[in-house]
């Protein structure tokens, strides 16, 4: 199974290569430095918020209210910073993270305390918290003139240029944060319990592991993650359009998470994969618009990878396990 | 180390440990040996903190204790290995090990060196293959509960019970268990044995409790009995009880035939025949293969060899609408899980299988359907208020004559009863036995698994005794006393 | 008492008619007979996926993608209606959505996939292909194509969508209550082992319990096509919400083997009414949303709580 979760990671850096040749070929202009550093600008959101997915995923449970969760929290710091432009910037984006906590422990208690099962409980997030947003700011958008320039700095410039291509803050936080997620899942005992309760939850609770409070906790990192995103979002895009923040994220994010090889019935899943997955896609959509190929298409194809990645990896393990069986 | 005093348990009203006393000492090997059922599993469980007993003391290391889950039975130094491991087949070895209590220190976290380096040395403790790196989804039963024990050594434990630990194993991977169950004793654990396989319980036990029906029987020494006097013991009854008039089976032509039936590791070329109007008994412990022959046969599992003939035609079973459409059916063993629609009303659950019969044109005539319902539950002598019930109002052997009707009504030739009276009432038991004599008197032919002795010599006029997943042996039924059965699914060879 | 209170039908009779007299109170309206019924069809189309998506989650699965399904055949109709296919456009808008279900049938029933995973899938992947044919365009319907809301079942007040629903119901409710099918379906859902020991056929329980949805979910999509005049990629865009709250409200239970068309009537008048009333009250599509979704929560973790009560 390592082999085979090494084999997944592996397969996906083919599959970004390969994407990159295959545009590259048709479009040249594919490789110039605008073009890849789009790549870079579109991972992040999706990077912070697949490794909360992925969490959740494994634990054998699903969050479809992630979008929402996104735009409420770039509404919430935007308004923050259009109330009081002087604000320091870390303290903006920690009210983001704590936005998003909030509503992450709201899907947590009700999931893993009132146990209504997952899909149920982020169905109805993502319309009420999209609802709740529309509430938050009357409808209103918030405007480039009233993001920080510290905060839009961000996106636009970076620690590092390599020919003409300038890795963005942005990216360097959203890595910051794989690699601290890297570590919570390696190397803390919360982190393995999220693992130990989705491969075997019977077991996991005759060993003792907390079940519940693992639970509640993916939820709940999710959410905190998805308020980073949001403070990410607004450095990004410089505005917050309440009807269309974050909309429909929760589609790619699970798509970038199902192709990073976390397996959908829960027990396995890597941050490394997340990333990869979340690089293949912003290289595919990035073809596909240097291609001329319009947004109309991406829906499309967001279904079709998920779809792919999903009865692929289904019917290799069942493979996998016969040939074991068999032996 | 470990002292249980007056045990006693039950589960849904049926008291199945009455009163049993059990004392692990330091540096040896206590074996729990009885028949299916007698309450083995049970007392493992309740000193592994999985039940909590309904009366009765347990005191460890001289002081009473009240062992509220697993977790504080391992915290106590108490483990239990289960038959089937429960591990956790996403995770490397070395994690299984230490699930929950993965040695952390400070910013460093977990620290995967230490828990692969003690993982190593307490698996080669164990003298085990297995490497800290493996996934256990790929470890074999017998690795994984190498990976059990490991867990268990890792939290210091001093008491391990092996409940029906050996079950699934093969005879070599059971003489390395063995040997690690001897260095554990060396090492000065308690540990308990529960078996039924009285060959390895005498190759390794230094006491052996003998439960019956719930009841503590004798508590000996091994070198002070035999086997014999075990199985004597285990059995205890004569088969007088099941009030049966004994009655002669005329053999005629075979209804189902089953040649050289393989299934993986689970069973291995069996092979019998079925003939109109006989019951069939298949003998043997838990794990010796009888349920998955009957499954294999009903297509609910494809078996991986052999050959199943059906009024000498051979046939092929896929699933289990292939069986039905034959005349075959199955009342499983596990009522709950595979034999009943709990929530739904008694009168669909009767029509459950046989629903096409109330049919015309796919409309279901309801009033038919009540009606027959009815009909089968005054035949069965189901008490019930009303066919309109849910199914999980009624008691066990109540909602096993529901099983039952279900099957009759669709006039099966042949009918699988596996552990048809588990957890009935007696009166509702006797009613089933006359309820079967009844059928094969009708020209049905029954193949029953029952772990009951009483019921199997009782009913059969042949009995195939299953072990390890062969048939070890047959007997004809006047023949066929408890202890030889007995000994056959033991294999303590007469 | 207890007995009426346990009743799939009460909570939601209870709750249409609080949700009455508050319309009442906010907008003479809601006694405007001829207005209800007016507004009627759009309602008609959610019941009708409604009944399709009862039948899944009484199988204990779940279906994201009605609303999909219904805007790709609601824009391909359209299409060869502008092509000029005439009738056959219908059958074979019907035939398509027939074919997406059991596209997410088969991939749940056959290759044993979550179908929270599957169908959300293809509820982009469906939506996605019509996007991709239209973009941001929209297709006209041909005349004599549009309207059907307009028109009353001759002789009666009542439009075609709601007269066409409500026979739907009596079918699908006559489906799962007095059919072998039916029966089946229950099963599946309640035990689905003591399912598969009785011979049932689970696999193809699940495969035609997809396929009708995407049947159901095309009708709706013509009905739609229709009432609004023009086909568009994001037509009934978010309304899985709408119908999955529908059955819920209806006191299909989200753990499989329980419900009723019955209840889900009541519930689609509730969640029409709740809809109107805030219409009435010029609240915007988001908050109706939202509105919704707390009602879907909320609905689902009662009926939770008072089934663990139950069970005590």
């Amino acid at each position: 199974m390592k082999r085979f979760a090494a084999f997944r990671e592996l397969g996906t850096v083919v599959l970004i290569v390969l994407a990159m040749v295959v545009a590259g070929i048709r479009e040249p202009r594919f490789f110039k430095p605008e073009s890849l550093s789009n790549i870079l600008l579109y991972a992040p959101l999706l990077i912070v918020v697949g490794i909360g997915q992925m969490m959740v995923i494994v634990t054998r449970g699903i969050d479809v209210s992630v979008g929402s969760m996104v735009g409420i929290s770039a509404m919430t710091v935007g308004m923050l910073f259009k109330a009081q432009p002087h604000m320091p910037l870390p303290l903006g984006v920690g009210v983001g993270i704590l936005a998003g906590l909030l509503l992450g422990s709201l899907n947590g208690v009700l999931i893993a305390g009132v146990r209504i099962p997952p899909i149920i409980v982020t169905l109805g997030g993502l319309s009420a918290y999209r609802g709740l947003l529309f509430f938050i700011c009357q409808g209103h958008q918030i405007d480039a003139n009233f993001v920080p320039d510290g905060l839009t700095y961000w996106s636009q410039a970076g620690p590092i240029t390599i020919a003409g291509l300038t890795i963005s803050w942005v990216f360097c936080i959203a890595i910051a944060g794989a690699l601290a997620a890297a570590w919570f899942l390696q190397r803390t005992r919360a982190g393995r319990d999220i693992y130990v309760l989705g491969s075997n939850p019977e077991a996991a609770r005759l060993r003792g592991v907390p079940v519940r409070r693992t639970t509640f906790s993916v939820y709940a990192i999710t959410g905190a993650l998805c308020g980073l995103a949001g403070a990410l979002y607004l450095s990004r895009y410089g505005v917050v359009n309440p009807g269309s923040a974050g909309k429909g994220m929760e589609l790619v994010v699970i798509a970038a998470v199902v192709i990073g090889g976390t397996n959908v019935a829960g027990g396995s899943g890597s941050v490394l994969g997340v990333v990869l997955g979340c690089l293949l896609l912003g290289t595919i959509s990035n073809a596909l618009a240097v291609a001329g190929i319009d947004e109309n298409w991406q829906q499309l194809t967001y279904g079709i990878i998920i779809l792919v990645a999903v009865v692929v990896d289904t019917a290799t393990k069942r493979a996998l396990a016969k040939r074991l069986e068999a032996a | 180390m470990v002292s249980a005093k007056g045990l006693r348990m039950s589960f849904a009203g049926v008291e199945v440990l009455k009163g049993v006393d059990v004392d692990l000492f330091p540096g040896e090997v206590h074996a729990i040996v009885g028949e299916n059922g007698a309450g083995k599993s049970t007392v493992a469980k309740l000193i592994g903190g999985v039940y909590q007993p309904v009366a009765g003391q347990i005191s460890i290391s001289g002081a009473p204790t009240q062992i509220g889950s697993p977790r504080q039975a391992i915290q106590l130094g108490v483990a239990l290995i289960h038959q089937e491991p429960l591990t956790f087949p996403d995770l490397e070895v070395s994690e299984n090990v230490f699930a929950g209590y993965q040695p952390s220190r400070g910013v460093r976290g977990v620290d995967w060196k230490a828990m692969r380096q003690e993982a190593g040395q307490i698996l080669g403790r164990l003298g085990s293959r297995v490497k800290p790196t493996d996934r256990v989804a790929n470890l074999s039963i017998a690795d994984q509960q190498m990976v059990e024990l490991a867990a268990a050594l890792s939290h210091n434990a001093k008491v391990f019970l092996l409940d029906e630990t050996t079950a699934s194993l093969t005879p070599k991977e059971v003489e390395e268990l063995f040997v690690i169950v001897r260095k554990l004793r060396e090492d000065g654990c308690a540990l308990a044995f529960v078996s039924h396989r009285l060959e390895e319980v005498f190759s390794i036990a230094d006491r052996i409790t003998v439960l019956r029906d719930g009841e503590q029987v004798a508590t000996l020494i091994p070198n002070e009995t035999s086997p014999e006097e075990i199985v004597r013991l285990m059995v205890g009854r004569d088969h007088s009880d099941l009030g049966l008039a004994p009655r002669s089976y005329q053999a005629q032509e075979p209804v189902l035939e089953v040649k050289g039936l393989s299934r993986g590791s689970k069973f291995h070329d069996v092979s019998f025949q079925l003939r109109r109007g006989e019951i069939l008994g298949l003998g043997g412990m838990v794990g010796a293969g009888r349920t998955e022959v009957c499954e294999a046969i009903f297509g609910i599992a494809r078996p991986t060899g052999g050959q199943v003939l059906f009024d000498a035609k051979p046939v092929t079973i896929r699933k289990p609408a292939d069986a039905i459409r034959l005349g075959i059916g199955l009342v499983p063993e596990d009522r709950q899980h595979n034999g009943l629609f709990m929530p739904m009303q008694i009168k669909e659950n009767t029509s459950s299988v046989g629903l096409a019969g109330f049919a015309r044109a796919s409309w279901v005539d309801r009033g038919r359907e009540g009606k027959t319902a009815t009909e089968y539950a005054t035949r069965l002598r189901t008490k019930l208020r009303s066919v309109l019930q849910p199914v999980k109002e009624l008691s066990g052997g109540n909602q096993q004559k529901v099983v039952l009707s279900k099957w009759l009504l669709t006039k099966p030739k042949v009918l699988i009863l596996d552990e048809p009276t588990r957890g009935v009432d007696i009166g509702a038991k006797a009613e089933i036995h006359m309820l079967i004599r009844e059928l094969v008197e009708q020209g049905m032919s029954i193949l029953i698994v029952s772990s009951d002795l009483p019921e199997l010599l009782g009913l059969s006029d042949r009995i195939l005794v299953m072990r390890q997943g062969r048939i070890a042996a047959e007997f004809k039924g006047v023949e066929a006393d408890a202890e030889s059965v007995m000994r056959a699914a033991t294999g303590q060879a007469a | 008492m207890g007995k009426l209170l346990s009743r799939r039908e009460t909570v939601p009779a209870i709750l249409v008619v609080i949700a009455f007299i508050a319309g009442i109170v906010e907008s003479p309206k809601f006694l405007d007979f001829r207005y209800l019924l007016n507004v009627s069809p759009e309602y008609a189309e959610t019941g009708i996926m409604a009944l399709g998506m009862t039948l899944v989650i009484v199988c204990a699965e779940i279906d994201l993608s009605v609303a999909s399904i219904l805007a790709l055949v609601a824009c391909v109709v359209a299409k060869m209606l502008d092509a000029g296919w005439g009738g056959m456009a219908a059958v074979c808008g019907l035939l398509l959505g027939t074919c997406l279900g059991g596209v997410n049938g088969v991939l749940v029933g056959k290759l044993k996939l979550p179908s929270f995973v599957v169908t959300l899938a293809t509820m982009a992947l469906y939506r996605g292909i019509a996007q991709a044919m239209l973009g941001a365009h929209s297709v006209k319907m041909p005349h004599g194509w549009i309207g059907v809301d307009m028109l009353n079942v001759p002789g009666t007040p009542f439009p075609i969508p709601l007269v066409l629903f409500a026979v739907l119901a009596v079918g699908v409710g006559l489906l799962l209550h007095r059919t072998v099918f039916g029966r089946w379906i229950y099963m599946t859902g309640t035990n689905p082992s003591a399912a598969l020991y009785s011979g049932l056929p689970v696999e193809r329980v699940k495969v035609l319990v997809f396929t009708i949805t995407g049947f159901l979910a095309a009708i709706s999509a013509l009905l739609m096509d229709s009432r609004l005049g023009v086909a568009r990629y994001d037509h009934a865009l978010g309304q899985e919400l709408d119908v999955i709250t529908v059955v819920v409200l209806g006191g299909t239970s989200i753990f499989g083997g329980e419900g009723a068309v019955l209840a889900n009537v009541l519930a689609l008048l509730l969640i029409a009414f709740v809809h109107i009333g805030l219409y009435l009250a010029n609240v915007t599509g988001e908050f109706q949303l939202a509105v919704i979704g707390t009602l879907l929560v909320v609905a689902v973790m009662i009926s939770t709580l008072v089934g663990r009560r139950q069970k005590r």
